[in-house]
């Protein structure tokens, strides 16, 4: 037992209506590097939620032993007072501070008379830089320097707390070949400093080649740990046990007949707005009237990046690539042109960019096709009601009214409003993102059926998922998508969960 | 689109899809609905009546005598004009700090013109409307297409358009104003149709007000019938239309009591119903509170934020050109300290009025009756002689509680998510 320096036991996490973790247990044995691999929304952040104290001790069932003594943290101060300390994908640093006020962000080196000692905090600072091989001077701001090298403060800042079991949540997610290498590199100095690392990473090749034992978590549940010094696991090894993932949800039958061609892309090239990196590389496809076309990608993969850059540029910068609609090119520059040109997005995360929730049923499904229910700049509100009313029959809102505030509204419904905004403003092409995440079975099964008539109808539908059975459901075809770019095309008879997670977690060509 | 929606087996089937039907002219049910339906709203307005009440016993009836009606439109009727335009731009979710200087610069424009040039009356009124599309079309073009926050857009505003004013002034007051220009603020339409101890055209007009509102109700609620729209029972709709048309007659009578009808109050009654109408039917007030309530879900959904914005700002310095005129006309000149706070009361008047912190939500009706309620309790005050600073503290805690409320709403809105 003693070997182990973290145990996690029958962890159990509900949220309402979710089971998010089903009793999960994670071993972790003193000085190795553990990576903890699974699917998007696996339960992966929300374990390391639960282990830090985020969702404080009773808010889950289950027990946690840290260096064999029994955990009860009530919060993130509590975990890292015993040398758990977490550091996210998202970076927590102050941008405007220098990089040793940051080290020392709410644990200051101060002096005898309780004012911050400068020249201590600089100089323990430069220590801590040169044990993570950053040569960067202390006093510089945090602002002014890549990702890779905000990535090993926010490791500094962690030594600084005498870390002894440090969690990295998706760490190269951000970083290019050389910066990630690097931050490996350093994650091996550690161990041999017996520090423990817990790695969630999405990139396998990473694990094979860093990680001493990896667990693997598939719909909230541990599936096994695989010990990936005693027997030789390869990645399609992680792959089988990352996916396998039953195929739960029933879909609504429907006859596949795609006609013509209505939207292609061709070597459409989008970087990212702020860092110097492609979020989409020369991705090309296209989707036919009557066929739903999938897209499947890890986080961080490019999906929405690409859908929205499609969608009158709505994301990143210096975008390149062509559009052509039943063959003839396109210009859809700004939202309103893409509308125009038949174009729907219905965003994934739908309360910050989809709804206005403190508005009612009735305003958020006009609010894309106002030019149908106005003449001469004048709302016809009444006819905006009875269209309102259509719709909340018709995909079966369930709301007392449509003049029921969106904001009140189940995730399903809410769902359920966002599709009726854009199935009003009657587009041929709807790109569907995420259409079901964070609603219940009942109403997933009533997405699909309105995606089918959409299709019936004729219109062009492109479904991004993080659920590899719900694409294989739903749709005739599948571009797989990884670091931005398209890695592979199939069609529905073609793919299975296990070779569209291994075009998801193919290598790019190392050419930037 | 004919294929029905097939329900995976055990769901029931939607029970409320035949609420509203049975909603339909069901007197008690909307009683109720029409209190709670917006508490923000109709909170407000049960506040105003009680202040007035409250200031009417205080003031042994003073304070509703003719006289002092009249006085209290002529005093405030530009902050409501200016407040017309702010609640559109708090809506939207910018602020304006710099329309008590806009109001200060226009009016001085037309001074310089009207007085100094002795040039027609028209002429002033024109230029300082049109300096005021000006100033709009500047505090636009930053706040809307180089993305400058409006707080900082119009609070730099605020110091250069108090400074051009101290520069078109020449650092002196300006007065007076030819008896045509004063008329605006001042004058009164009465004695058109013969006086009998009272203004008999107040009253055919306030008469006609009335009957306005009631046909165009009846006609709302034909159409709504004929949508399949709840409607309120008749006899509830009887109720308000009796119930609003006392109130308008009381006050035309009050009025007719005293000057007449004030020409002001033609000028804002026509904006108030012109703005009300717009941000609520038209296209582009649906885009000011879509940007307001998801400025991204807006942007996704095919709103030209900027544009929007920009026009927003170019409405506001168009409006501080009228209260500019107004406020030069009623002072009957123009000083450099002109207007100076303005910006704070219709900012005021608008929070007060319901509109919320955060954007989106907020009425021009709203904001004129959160107006009305600063103008009652000023007014009140000063009737019963109470000091000026305690005058401030009230109208500042009463500012605070407004927007409490509001903000405690919002939270329990919130919490039922």
């Amino acid at each position: 037992m003693d070997d182990h320096l973290l145990t996690m036991r029958s962890i159990t996490k509900t949220f309402p209506g979710v089971k998010a973790l089903q009793d999960v247990s994670l071993a972790v044995r003193r000085g190795e590097i553990h990576a903890i691999c699974g699917e998007n929304g696996a339960g992966k952040s929300t374990l390391m939620k639960v282990l830090s104290g985020v969702y404080p001790a009773g808010s889950y069932t289950g027990e946690i032993l840290f260096d064999g003594n029994p955990c009860h943290f009530s919060g993130i101060r509590d975990s890292e007072h015993v040398g758990i300390v977490i550091i996210h994908q998202e970076l927590a640093l102050v941008p405007y501070l220098s990089v040793a006020e940051n080290i020392f962000l709410g644990n200051e080196r101060r002096g005898s008379n309780r004012l911050i000692d400068w020249n201590r905090t600089n100089a323990e600072a430069a220590q801590l830089l040169d044990s993570v091989g950053l040569r960067e001077n202390p006093v510089t701001p945090v602002g002014q320097l890549g990702v890779g090298k905000q990535q090993l403060v926010e490791i500094a800042k962690a030594l600084s707390k005498d870390v002894r079991l440090l969690i990295l949540d998706e760490p190269t997610a951000a970083l290019n070949d050389t910066d990630s290498e690097h931050l490996l590199d350093l994650l091996r100095r550690l161990k041999e400093r017996g520090i423990t690392s817990i790695i969630i990473s999405h990139k396998l090749n990473e694990i094979t080649s860093i990680a001493d034992t990896t667990t693997v978590i598939r719909d909230g549940r541990t599936v096994e740990t695989l010990d990936m010094r005693a027997d030789e696991v390869t990645q399609e090894r992680i792959i089988r046990g990352m996916v396998g993932r039953d195929l739960d949800s029933r879909f609504p039958e429907r006859d596949s007949s795609p006609g013509e061609e209505v939207l292609r892309v061709e070597d459409w090239t989008v970087w990212h707005p702020t860092q110097d990196r492609k979020a989409v590389d020369g991705a090309s496809l296209s989707v036919r009237a009557g066929e739903v076309v999938g897209i499947a990608g890890l986080m961080g993969a490019g999906r929405t990046e690409l859908a929205m850059s499609i969608f009158g540029r709505s994301y990143g910068r210096d975008i390149s690539g062509r559009l052509y609609k039943r063959g003839k090119e396109i210009r859809a520059r700004s939202v309103s042109e893409a509308i125009a040109n038949g174009l729907a997005y219905a965003t994934e995360d739908r309360k910050k960019y989809g709804l206005n929730l403190i508005e009612d049923i009735r305003r958020n499904v006009s609010a894309a096709g106002l030019s149908k229910l106005s003449r001469y700049g004048w709302v016809n509100s009444h006819e905006e009601t009875k269209v309102a009313e259509e719709s909340r029959r018709s995909l079966n809102i369930k709301a007392p009214a449509v003049s029921s505030i969106v904001g009140k509204l189940s995730g399903g419904n809410q769902q359920k409003v966002v599709l009726s905004k854009w199935i009003f403003a009657d587009p041929d092409i709807l790109i569907l993102d995420e259409p079901t995440r964070g609603i219940d079975v009942g109403a997933k099964y009533e997405i699909y059926t309105i995606i089918n008539r959409l299709v019936a109808a004729g219109k062009a539908v492109i479904v991004i998922s993080s659920e590899l059975p719900e694409l294989l459901g739903l749709c005739d075809r599948i571009y797989a998508l990884s670091a931005g770019r398209i890695t592979g095309e199939l069609t529905a008879q073609q793919a299975t969960q296990e070779n569209l997670m291994e075009l998801m977690t193919k290598e790019r060509e190392l050419d930037r | 689109m004919t294929s029905s929606v097939t329900r995976p087996p055990g769901q029931a089937a939607d029970k409320s899809e035949s609420a509203p039907s049975d909603a339909l002219h069901t007197g008690t049910s909307d009683v109720r609905q029409l209190l709670t339906r917006n508490l923000r709203q109709s909170g407000i307005y049960v506040a105003f009546v009680a202040i007035i009440a409250l200031f009417a016993i205080l003031t042994d009836g003073v304070s509703l005598s003719p006289g002092n009606i009249t006085n209290v439109l002529l005093q405030y009727s530009y902050i409501l004009i200016l407040a017309i335009g702010m609640v559109i731009v708090i809506v939207s979710g910018h602020i304006d700090l710099s329309v008590g200087s806009v109001v200060a610069l226009t009016g001085a424009t037309s001074a310089v013109l009207v007085i100094q040039h002795g040039m027609p009356w028209t002429v002033g009124v024109l230029a300082a409307i049109g300096v005021g599309l000006l100033v709009g079309l500047w505090q636009g073009f930053w706040v809307a297409y180089v993305g400058i926050p409006a707080f900082i857009v119009t609070l730099a505003g605020m110091l250069l358009f108090r400074g051009l004013t101290l520069q078109v002034l020449d650092n002196i007051s300006l007065s007076p104003f030819p008896p045509d220009y004063q008329r605006m603020a001042n004058g009164f339409l009465n004695g058109l149709l013969g006086g009998y101890g009272y203004d008999t055209f107040t009253l055919v007009i306030g008469a006609l007000a009335v009957v306005g509102y009631a046909v165009s109700g009846f006609r709302t609620r034909v159409a709504r019938i004929r949508y399949q729209q709840p409607v309120e029972s008749f006899p509830l709709f009887v109720a308000r239309v009796v119930g609003v048309g006392a109130v308008v007659m009381a006050f035309a009578w009050q009025l007719a009591h005293a000057r007449g009808l004030p020409i002001v109050l033609i000028v804002l009654a026509v904006l108030i119903l012109a703005y009300g109408i717009t941000m609520k039917q038209s296209v582009f007030g649906r885009q000011v509170y879509a940007i307001g309530g998801n400025l991204s879900a807006a942007q996704l959904s095919g709103v030209n934020v900027k544009k929007v914005t920009f026009w927003i700002f170019v409405n506001m310095g168009v409006l501080s050109g009228v209260a500019g005129v107004i406020y030069s006309s009623r002072s009957n000149g123009a000083q450099p300290a002109a207007g100076n706070m303005f910006e704070l009361d219709a900012i005021a008047a608008a929070f007060i009025g319901g509109a919320a912190v955060t954007g989106g939500v907020g009425t021009v009706v709203g904001a004129m009756v959160g107006g009305l309620i600063m103008a009652v309790m000023s007014n009140g005050m000063q009737l019963m002689g109470v000091d000026q600073s305690i005058q401030a503290v009230v109208k500042g805690l009463v500012l605070l509680l407004a927007v409490a409320f509001d903000v405690y709403n919002k939270r329990r809105a919130g919490a039922a998510r």
